[in-house]
């Protein structure tokens, strides 16, 4: 399954490195990042997401971060991983553990990082990168940025879709 | 000059391939190699990884040596990750860490390359 611009993308309830469990609904709008924490991509890019979320927590914009990767061949991944990740790095956003990878097969995430950003009606704005370059920090997630701004001044982004660029999703067998 | 035997290790479930092969034939050119063979070796599956001791993607070897020696990475099908000099992340090497590893190959140590 994925979700296409415009549709409403499934609802989910996961839980972050708390326990405390979180859904995409209620926010004027929602990032859902799928990422991880080994893929080189996924953490270039960390700090500009995490920048972001930042800069439009007084917005009304709620960040997810999901990583769904299969831990039992990636160990890097399991849940207690991500729960010291988070305490070490001190995230402004839930980090959330989608063990079973109906999220992200939901979805249809590909890559870590896949961004999607969610209207306050749940419908998909867009889907894609963060900015166009992983190795360039100056980006600033440009393209996410520019998706947010477009949703909370109620207008379609620009540039709805982009092409995600990242390590594939680590699938059980 | 002694030309060192040379091969790139990928998975394709990483989008680095062809960034890495770049990165590798500019170093290879800045050493006066230009012309060298690069061996593409595909690892396919975990059991290739394990055979080959594979901890991600890209692996570059020049006379069987990592360019970069794995640290305490797993041996799995995954993108590798690489710590630039400046701090920076990155899915591949580098032309400059590539170009050290080629001097170190073919003159027994680092040496300045002029640009």
């Amino acid at each position: 399954m994925t979700v296409s611009i415009g549709e409403r993308a499934p609802e989910f309830q996961l839980p972050d490195t708390a326990g405390q469990t979180h859904s995409p609904d209620g926010a004027a709008a929602t990032v859902v990042v799928f990422t991880c924490n080994h893929c080189p991509y996924a953490l270039a890019w960390h700090e500009r997401i995490v920048e972001a979320a930042r800069d439009y927590a007084d917005r009304g914009v709620r960040f997810l971060a999901i990583n769904s990767n299969d831990a039992q061949r990636y160990p890097r991944d399991s849940y207690e991983a991500m729960q010291r990740r988070v305490a070490q790095e001190h995230w402004p956003m839930p980090y959330l553990h989608d063990s079973s990878q109906e999220v992200a097969r939901a979805y249809g995430a590909q890559v870590t990082p896949d961004v999607f950003v969610l209207d306050g009606d749940r419908r998909l704005r867009y889907r894609g990168a963060p900015d166009s370059a992983y190795d360039d920090p100056s980006q600033d997630a440009a393209w996410l940025r520019e998706a947010l701004d477009a949703v909370l001044a109620g207008r379609e982004p620009e540039r709805p879709q982009t092409e995600p660029i990242g390590c594939s999703i680590k699938w059980r067998a | 000059m002694r030309i060192p035997d040379i091969e790139l290790l990928w998975w394709a479930g990483c989008p680095s391939t062809e960034r890495a092969l770049a990165e590798l034939r500019a170093a290879l050119d800045d050493v006066g190699l230009a012309g060298a063979e690069v061996r593409m070796t595909r690892v396919r599956d975990d059991h290739g990884a394990r055979e080959r001791g594979f901890v991600g993607s890209p692996t570059i070897l020049v006379d069987g040596e990592d360019v970069a020696p794995a640290g305490d990475e797993d041996v799995g099908l995954s993108c590798r990750l690489y710590r630039r000099r400046d701090g920076q992340i990155s899915p591949t090497p580098g032309r400059e860490g590539l170009r050290e590893a080629l001097l170190r190959a073919t003159r027994g140590g680092p040496q300045e390359v002029k640009p």
